[in-house]
């Protein structure tokens, strides 16, 4: 059975390894120091999508909606198997919250057409929202399974998949297509280095152009299948429904952004000695903190 | 705008007829929040056989359960959910809806949010009423919802308003929420509500589910010593054990414990596990990540042991200790069981 799954991918900056170099001195994080990597989740759900392609002769369109520099983590993508790839990249789309991203993802799969299943991370970890996933298949009509970490069966015309539960797990029987949210479960794989060499070139026409080249060089690309598809919104999002995405398709409004400042409290250091955790001790003990 | 504002919902969660932590600690704010606009604290409670929950619903402060009883809202499985609570809003209008922000909560409410075209701001820490000045817009909005999330891991915390139509919908921490103290005999109304489900909203099955509770309450505990990544290993973690059996507190974890497979998730305290505020937590080897930080930092007493002089856990400590926890640890024994 062949199938075709669409993987949603984000680039994130990289918030959970804050490192010295990126905090200012008010103690708060400079974002622009942060590096760009593929969001860790939506890894697993590439590796899951790359070990479906491998068991069920599979075909993977791997897209994300970005700045033009998100094309990086499509270049990653292809390097590690995916067969397609393709930047969603306009103006008009950016400023969006959770429900106009799902919006214009579910019609970038609307155009890619005919698939079996659309993989996503469970969350991206710049927003921790865990939200565009079940609003892409919302949008879509189609059933989701959330937390996924083992496709156990896919074909005719269903997909059986165990997925956690608070406290446990679930056997789920789904028809397809179907959207699945994946949690940090697999092993994704590296970088393929013969794959790497070959992608590293792989532009999107943007990239192309912008390097000189004309439209024989986006076709040469193209026939080298190191062309990387770039979507604007006119390309995908219908026109009646163009303000349905970016800023004018999200409710939420950002009212106040504040800075996290771990503060110091009443400070009291304590010796590493015995005679100085046993003060620490009787001191609890005297105020009732232990019993 | 309705002239009349809706009132405040409160989807409950159960698991076998037991309501979850979170679903209370939510009735107490979304009360709060009810009494300050004038209206309604109302209960969604979904499953089979589950009317039972109602007098502690009432208790806690609902006036009104709707109450929604299928076999086939039992194990909980999104699109009945999500189909149940939509025909609910199209009927009665709710101005704020209030999820946990568990796993049932977060893919719950993004399909019901999806489709009802409204706003969601997941993980929620705070929520207050205020007006909103929306000067992009040149548009006033009077007592909105104020949506108090912590964003980019953690490092910075976004005030959310949701300007389309009501309902404001929100999934809230478990934990960050304050329970409050039943009323013994308090009562309401109960609406019982027609499950309207086709076949397209029961096309998932559960074939099978395997569930266990919670091996450990950090939520209640009020002493925790928790390890991180500086204990070393699996075998080490004994120390933590003990120190938590000899003070009479439970073990608490951050995520890098976790995730190196000493201790299990039920532990992890922090943004992807629980929100402890206990009398004493003692943080053992523990760097302090901002995402650990923000579910222990209001503890009443930390105690921080490292051996790093500068990991920021120090920051949030009242006591610091720079020093191995393989030595500290024991003496911390010792000195408690000599003055106890």
């Amino acid at each position: 059975m062949a199938c075709k799954i669409i993987v949603f991918v984000k680039q994130v900056p990289d918030t959970k390894n804050v490192t010295g170099q990126a905090m200012k001195e008010d103690g708060t994080v400079n974002r622009a120091a942060l590096p760009a990597i593929f969001n860790p989740e939506d890894l697993n759900a590439l590796e899951l999508a790359l070990q479906l392609k491998e068991r069920y002769n599979g075909y993977v369109v791997v897209a994300t909606m970005g700045l033009p520099s998100a094309a990086g983590v499509l270049r990653s993508a292809l390097s590690r198997g995916a067969d397609e790839a393709i930047l969603l990249t306009d103006r008009a789309l950016g400023g969006a919250d959770t429900l106009a991203t799902s919006f214009a993802l579910s019609r970038c799969a609307k155009k890619i057409g005919n698939f079996d299943l659309i993989l996503c991370g469970r969350q991206a970890i710049d927003g921790d929202t865990a939200q565009v996933g079940p609003q892409i298949a919302e949008k879509l009509a189609l059933p989701q399974i959330s937390y996924v970490e083992e496709v156990l069966e896919l074909g005719d015309g269903k997909i059986r998949a165990k997925r956690a539960i608070e406290g446990g797990y679930e056997i789920l029987e789904s028809p397809t297509p179907a959207l699945l949210t994946v949690i940090d479960s697999n092993d994704p794989r590296p970088q393929h280095a013969r794959l790497l060499m070959k992608f590293k070139r792989a532009k999107t026409p943007s990239e192309i152009k912008a390097e000189g080249g004309d439209d024989a060089a986006i076709e040469a690309a193209k026939a080298k299948g190191l062309l990387i598809g770039e979507w604007a919104a006119a390309d995908f999002i219908p026109a009646d429904e163009m303000d349905r995405v970016g800023k004018k398709g999200s409710p939420t409004n950002v009212k106040q952004i504040q800075s996290v400042i771990l503060t110091a409290k009443d400070y009291k250091k304590v010796e590493p000695t015995a005679d100085g955790v046993a003060g620490l001790i009787h001191e609890l003990i005297a105020d009732h903190t232990l019993g | 705008m309705a002239d009349k504002i809706g009132n405040v919902w409160v989807f409950i969660e159960q698991e076998g007829g037991k309501i979850a932590d979170v679903s209370l600690e939510l009735v107490s704010k979304g009360k709060e929040l009810a009494e300050r606009l004038g209206v309604k604290t109302e209960a969604v409670l979904l499953g089979n056989n589950v009317e039972s929950c109602c007098s502690t619903l009432f208790e806690y402060g609902c006036d009104t359960v709707y109450l929604a009883e299928d076999p086939r809202l039992e194990p909980f499985t999104v699109l009945p959910f999500a189909k149940v609570i939509m025909d609910l809003i199209r009927t009665y209008n709710p101005n704020i809806l209030l999820f946990g922000a568990t796993m049932k909560g977060r893919e719950l409410a993004p399909r019901v949010a999806s489709e009802k075209l409204a706003g969601l701001t997941a993980d929620c820490t705070d929520l207050k009423i205020e007006d909103f000045d929306d000067k992009v817009n040149g548009k006033y909005y009077t007592d909105k919802l104020m949506q108090i999330r912590p964003a980019f891991g953690g490092n910075i915390i976004a005030t959310i308003v949701n300007t389309w139509d009501d309902p404001q919908m929100v999934t809230v921490r478990e934990g960050v929420m304050k329970m409050g103290t039943p009323e013994a005999g308090r009562t309401g109304e109960i609406i019982k509500v027609d499950v309207a489900l086709t076949a397209e909203e029961t096309v998932v099955k559960v074939i099978e589910r395997i569930r266990e509770e919670k091996s450990v309450d950090l939520k209640g505990a009020r002493i925790i010593v928790a390890g991180g990544y500086g204990v070393g290993s699996k075998e080490n973690f004994k120390l933590i054990h003990d120190l938590a059996k000899a003070l009479g507190g439970e073990v608490g974890a951050s995520r890098a414990a976790v995730d190196a497979g000493w201790i299990n998730h039920d532990h992890q305290v922090g943004q992807t596990g629980v929100t402890v505020r206990p009398n004493l937590y003692i943080a053992c080897g523990i760097s302090g990540s901002i995402q650990h930080c923000a579910g222990m930092s209001d503890s009443k007493k930390i105690i921080a042991i490292n051996t790093d002089p500068n990991a920021p856990i120090f920051s949030v400590a009242h006591y610091g200790i720079v020093g191995d926890l393989n030595q500290i640890i024991p003496m911390m024994i010792k000195a408690y069981k000599a003055k106890a």
